[in-house]
């Protein structure tokens, strides 16, 4: 296996070469397949290189080639593939094929097909990079080319300003994670002087928690986590994100590239260990971009608005998890959350493609009839994400809870009023999709199909994983074994040590569940009674609405605040820069300097007048002048 | 030789340079003072002998055969540059009916 290792990132890229020279020449078919086809090839050796590692319990490390080296510091590129990244391989490769898969169905009738599958196989392409790099170069080549990507396929509709515009600010906002992140990265080698894993691991380990500034340098990681994994502050991108086409929000904006930050800080556990101050800080802003992450997705009215939101508050919940020092929680939270979101937003796709193109959730409704595929699959993922046993999200869910709950109360009860939240706004978003009667145009309505089997498979595939995902973690005071906290047991061995191990009395752990459980059934209860039995629709955008229920749907006026608060005074200094200091300033000073130079020649000529005579009077002087100098100087060395 | 220098010397050194120093003078002034193109040539020609009669008279003291010999060298330059400038101001007077420098103030910017 050891191998064939980099054949993984490579047949992705290979897809992106083909299909990028041939997105005009050749058929829809063949680039979807060429494209589905590598990504399963690259799943079907992830599943071999997990295999492996499953049975050995030994990672794999292999060197493709070295890099480059400056005096001792030398870069090979080379790639890591333990049971932290085999997972996230699985994932990618493996929900990365089944969005293909969907795509070939949902992208079917666009023009940029071709132009599509390329930057899809080029974003599986980089995510492999960085979850298999064994250095932090690696991982920044990839963290830096999903972001790429990620750009792309947001604004692939570019044609739309106001989508154009989404991708530059996830562009942009990125861009401020991502210098953090260099910075942690530059830290990191002054004081390991190395930023290979395997050597900063170690030596961090047997360092005291003063030796190095681990808060500085887990706080600069953690910056960067903040900017991809879209926490607050940095969080508004992601649901602008989703002006892209619907697989892509699947694929980049729920299922990997936004949890690259939580497998950068799984990765780097040991820093963050040594560092419990980061680690406080990163629980508490997991925890407040939760909550208020659901708060706005209570009132949204746009269907991947609603999911956008959702994903942004599940991360908050897996930063949580890493926070209160459950590493295998978030983790095991980023797996199921990858089947179930993923399994959402196709869903979600679904829909749109149904009721041609409209995402708002007021012009739909009643749709259970006219898509069952669907509708069955969004249930279940539904039920997953808000935490009804025994589907996928409770367990991971409940496992980042009870941690939670261990560090400290009040983390348990913000974190349980959250999971509360979710389970109203998930159901009331499949309440007023597919309850009820419909509530779009004729037209639409009599267009409303379900989707062809290229797209429901996936959903079905995904729905199956949702459901029974969570059986590999079940706690062990549930029966289960917590077969993934074993396995991953490895990678979390050194910071385990440091923190000890933590468990919950049994009685304790159930009535945790039996809350959370119960208070995820209330919220569904009252999201039943309130848009199926009274059917209350969300009301038009220009009509009043109640002071508190406005500041969530105007998601509590963030994007304006951060216009008035960051890029109003940034336009206004480019402004002055630009008339004052560039226009006035520089530009003025040079042209200056020409003029003067000019100015000056023209002044300076006039001594050339021609006569012969003139020449010969300044020859004279000249010659007397050097005369009378070296006579000077003559006396003076006498 | 000797009797030459004898003679040459019961006139102080002193003399010959400022004897030298007023040729020249002159020479200078003449090529700063005059228009016509000839006058100025022969200027010229009055600060180059200044200069010669300066290398004699110290090669002489000096009993050193060195500075007349140079001597020559510089007459029969001064002989070619003769021929060479005459010929220019020939030239000059052929294409403007004027040896005045002053005319000639086209070369200029």
């Amino acid at each position: 296996m050891d191998k064939y290792i980099w054949l993984i990132p490579l047949l992705p890229l290979a897809g992106f070469i083909i299909n990028g020279i041939g997105r005009n020449s050749l058929s829809k078919n063949t680039i979807g397949f060429i494209a589905s086809l590598l990504v399963f090839a690259s799943f079907a050796l992830s599943v071999g290189a997990f295999l492996q590692i499953k049975s050995t319990g030994l990672p794999i490390n292999v060197t493709v080639f070295d890099w480059f080296a400056v005096d001792n510091f030398k870069v090979p590129f080379s790639f890591l593939v333990d049971q932290l990244s085999s997972i996230m391989l699985l994932i990618i490769t493996g929900v990365g094929f089944l969005i293909h898969l969907y795509s070939i169905g949902y992208m079917h009738d666009d023009n940029g097909f071709g132009k599509f599958f390329a930057y899809l196989n080029l974003f599986v392409f980089f995510m492999l990079l960085l979850v298999m790099g064994s250095n932090y170069l690696i991982m920044f080549i990839g963290w830096e080319g999903v972001g790429l990507c990620s750009y792309l396929l947001i604004g692939f509709w570019y044609t739309n300003p106001s989508y154009a515009d989404a991708a530059k600010k996830a562009f942009v906002m990125n861009r401020i994670g991502d210098l953090g992140f260099l910075i942690g990265i530059f830290l990191i080698f002054t004081y390991f002087g190395s930023i290979t894993y395997a050597d900063v691991f170690s030596k961090a380990a047997g360092m005291h928690s003063k030796d190095a500034p681990f808060v500085l340098i887990t706080l600069m990681l953690f910056v960067g986590a903040v900017g991809k994994s879209a926490q607050l502050p940095l969080f508004t991108w992601l649901p602008d994100a989703m002006a892209g086409p619907t697989p892509v929000s699947a694929l980049i904006h729920a299922a990997t590239m936004v949890t690259a930050g939580i497998y950068m800080i799984a990765r780097s556990n040991i820093l963050f260990t040594m560092a419990p101050d980061t680690m406080e800080v990163i629980a508490i802003v997991g925890l407040v971009t939760a909550t208020f992450a659901a708060l706005i997705a209570l009132t949204q009215t746009d269907i991947k608005k609603v999911l956008a939101y959702s994903t942004v508050s599940q991360l908050g919940y897996m930063f949580l998890g890493l926070g209160v020092g459950a590493y295998t929680g978030a983790f095991f939270h980023v797996l199921t959350h990858a089947f179930f979101k993923a399994l959402l937003f196709l869903g979600a796709g679904s829909v749109i493609h149904a009721v041609s193109g409209e995402q708002d959730m007021r012009n739909m409704g009643g749709l259970k009839g006219k898509l069952p595929i669907t509708f069955i699959t969004m249930l279940v993922g539904t039920i997953a994400i808000s935490g009804i046993p025994p589907f996928a999200g409770f367990f991971s869910k409940d496992e980042i809870l009870a941690h939670a709950f261990m560090h400290s109360t009040t983390f348990y009860v913000v974190g349980v009023i959250t999971a509360m939240f979710t389970s109203f706004y998930m159901f009331r978003m499949l309440y007023l999709t597919f309850y009820g009667k419909f509530r779009g145009t004729t037209e639409q309505e009599h267009h409303l199909h379900e989707s062809p089997s290229n797209m429901t498979i996936p959903l079905i595939i995904l729905a199956i994983l949702s459901a029974v995902g969570g059986f590999i973690g079940v706690p062990e005071s549930l029966g289960g074994h917590h077969e993934l906290e074993h396995f991953l047991a490895p990678v979390f061995e050194r910071s385990t040590k440091i923190m000890g191990e933590q468990t919950l009395p049994k009685n304790t752990e159930w009535v945790l569940m039996a809350v959370s459980v119960l208070g995820a059934i209330a919220a569904l209860g009252y999201a039943y009674s309130k848009y199926v039995k009274k059917a209350d629709i969300p009301v038009a955008e220009t009509e009043e609405r109640p002071a508190l229920v406005s500041l969530s749907y105007h998601k509590f006026y963030i994007d304006e605040l951060y216009d008035t608060l960051i890029r109003k005074p940034l336009d206004a200094l480019s402004v002055f820069l630009y008339k004052v200091v560039d226009l006035l300033g520089i530009d003025d000073f040079i042209n200056g300097l020409g003029k003067g130079t000019i100015e000056a020649s023209k002044g300076l000529r006039l001594l050339q007048t021609g006569n012969v005579g003139s020449y010969i009077f300044m020859m004279i002087i000249g010659i007397i002048a050097i005369l009378v100098y070296s006579f000077i100087s003559i006396h003076n060395i006498k | 030789m000797q009797s030459l220098t004898n003679t040459m010397q019961a006139v102080p050194l002193n003399n010959y340079i400022l004897l030298s120093a007023i040729i020249f003078s002159i020479g200078v002034i003449g090529v700063l003072i005059r228009r016509n193109a000839i006058v100025i040539f022969m200027s010229v020609e009055l600060m180059l002998n200044a200069v010669n009669l300066l290398l004699a008279a110290f090669s002489v003291y000096r009993g050193d055969a060195t500075g007349q010999v140079f001597v020559f060298f510089i007459m029969a330059l001064a002989a070619a540059e003769v021929a060479i400038g005459l010929a220019i101001i020939v030239m000059i007077y052929r294409n403007t009916n004027s040896i005045d420098i002053n005319v000639l103030n086209r070369l200029k910017w």
